[in-house]
């Protein structure tokens, strides 16, 4: 038991980490700020779902399992809300993605 | 392996302090600013420096780019350029920086267990915690108790260091503010952004727990006034940015925060004299209580308590002093 | 076993933080800087593992609460400068 629990969350952790390198590369190279975004969103959201289960694994039923799960929940209220404030203050700003400039966009409501 | 993460993100660390020194934008500045005080308190853990990290958490990853944000709403977009040559500033850098290298040839090595801080006082400390005050953080032990009087000039540090900002920047809206060309139409916050909205409000109350739980867990784990009155300054910001400055006014009025600013502090120094009216030193608090070691931990508890209220009431008093200067 | 996370956390950090200093515009710097806080909270917790000491999970707790007021500060500050552009011109 206590070995299958180890492999679990060594999958979850190290799946984890696939998905923040990947997030991270992504953010790095696409090509114009909302792409960024949605790469930079991958790290924020499948990663803490897959890491932060990993250690609770480790934890077992323990205060810290606790203080996981609300780190878990925190992040996935803030980050998804940060990124829709970042969008917001981008486009109230005038930045336009190069794929949606092409195309004739009416100017926002703000 | 810590090492080795360690040295990594102190490289990082250096990077990013030579970026912000390079950047004549000052937004981006204070962007990177922010990251420094990310890797900082990352760095503090690494080096198992909890309380540290804490305290920088607490202040770097909201207030500080929240304040620095609303200094920069009055002040240029970019650096000005130098006016002067920079020759005489180069060499003493240089010079500084080569006596700095050379003073740490007389170092002791890193992690080295017989460097002189942890023969002098240190392993007094750690012996005498659980014996005279008995919590389980000896970093509060030694900061509310063995070093109270250290703790106490921070605290008038931090009142002194706002006082200042408000003798800068004005308490009062003054009528500069209400013909301010700048100043902004519309001071209702982020009230037409829904999502932010909705779901800072939802935070708010767990913010303010979670501060409240710093405050009062300081002894039992990382934690304390310093921080917890960070963090609860850093809700009632958030709520300030979302309903607007005013609606944040209401809620504690500018009076109430002076109040807090100079009561923490007060506070503080009156559990100090409260020993010497019950026959002791200054700041001891072991004749609180009939029992020493509870004594000791209700003036731990007070003076955590003092440190917090101040703290907020500063923290809250220099975001207002700026939001009154013009918009934010 | 947590190494391997904590690496690629460390690696994400670091691009991140590349792209901080490339820019190009301000929002790429604050989603970076955004993305650097949920990787800290992330590494926090790990590191609180590695070292054997879950009780300092305290400290990511702290990032993932007050982490995004700085971004909404970030909003407020365009959406005044948005507010006062006509007037600012001089």
């Amino acid at each position: 038991m206590e070995l299958f629990l180890d492999i679990a969350s060594w999958i979850l952790m190290s799946l984890g980490g696939v998905f923040v390198f990947i997030g991270g590369l992504g953010a790095l190279r696409m090509p114009d700020l909302y792409t960024r975004m949605h790469a930079a969103g991958i790290t924020d959201s499948i990663a803490p779902i897959l890491i932060i289960p990993g250690l609770m694994l480790q934890a077992g039923l323990t205060l810290a399992s606790v203080k996981l799960l609300a780190i878990l929940v925190f992040l996935l209220l803030t980050g998804p809300t940060a990124s829709n404030a970042l969008a917001s203050a981008a486009l109230l700003a005038g930045n336009r993605s190069e794929q949606v400039k092409s195309t004739a966009v009416p100017e926002s409501e703000e | 392996m810590t090492v080795i993460f360690g040295f990594f993100l102190l490289t990082l660390l250096l990077i990013t302090a030579v970026a912000i020194v390079q950047s004549q934008n000052l937004f981006v500045s204070v962007m990177l600013s922010g990251m420094f005080s990310l890797l900082l308190a990352v760095n503090f853990f690494l080096l198992d420096a909890a309380d540290v990290a804490l305290t920088e958490a607490a202040v770097g990853a909201g207030i500080s780019t929240v304040l620095l944000l609303s200094a920069l709403a009055i002040t240029a977009k970019h650096e000005k350029a130098p006016s002067s040559s920079r020759v005489g500033a180069l060499i003493i850098v240089i010079i500084a920086t080569l006596v700095l290298i050379y003073a740490t040839l007389g170092n002791p090595q890193f992690a080295d267990p017989n460097a002189p801080v942890h023969q002098h006082v240190a392993p007094w400390y750690l012996d005498k915690t659980a014996e005279a005050i008995d919590i389980p953080n000896v970093v509060t032990a030694v900061l509310g108790s063995f070093r109270g009087y250290d703790t106490l000039g921070e605290v008038f540090v931090v009142f002194t260091a706002g006082i200042g900002v408000l003798f800068l920047l004005g308490t009062q809206p003054g009528p500069f503010a209400q013909s301010n060309p700048f100043k902004l139409t519309d001071p209702k916050g982020l009230r037409h952004y829904l999502i932010p909205r909705v779901v800072g409000r939802m935070l708010i109350p767990f913010i303010l727990l979670f501060g409240l739980y710093v405050q009062f867990h300081g002894e039992y784990g990382p934690g304390g006034g310093f921080q917890a009155g960070a963090l609860i300054a850093a809700a009632i910001i958030l709520f300030a940015l979302l309903e607007g400055e005013n609606s944040a006014l209401k809620v504690i009025p500018r009076s109430v925060l002076i109040g807090l600013i100079a009561g923490g502090a007060l506070l503080y120094g009156v559990v100090g004299l409260f020993g010497i009216f019950l026959g002791s030193n200054f700041l001891d608090y072991s004749v609180l209580s009939s029992n020493p070691v509870k004594g000791q931990q209700m003036g731990l508890l007070i003076i955590e308590a003092g440190v917090g209220i101040t703290v907020t009431g500063v923290l809250l008093s220099i975001f207002h002093a700026f939001a009154a200067r013009g918009k934010f | 076993m947590y190494y391997v996370v904590t690496f690629a956390l460390i690696i994400t950090m670091a691009l991140a933080l590349t792209r901080a200093i490339l820019g190009p515009s301000v929002y790429d710097r604050v989603l970076a800087v955004n993305m650097l806080g949920t990787k800290t909270v992330l590494l926090l917790s790990v590191i609180a593992f590695l070292m054997g000491r879950p009780d300092f999970l305290d400290l990511a707790l702290a990032y993932a609460l007050i982490n995004f007021i700085g971004v909404f500060a970030v909003l407020e500050f365009f959406r005044n400068r948005a507010a006062k552009q006509p007037e600012e011109k001089p």
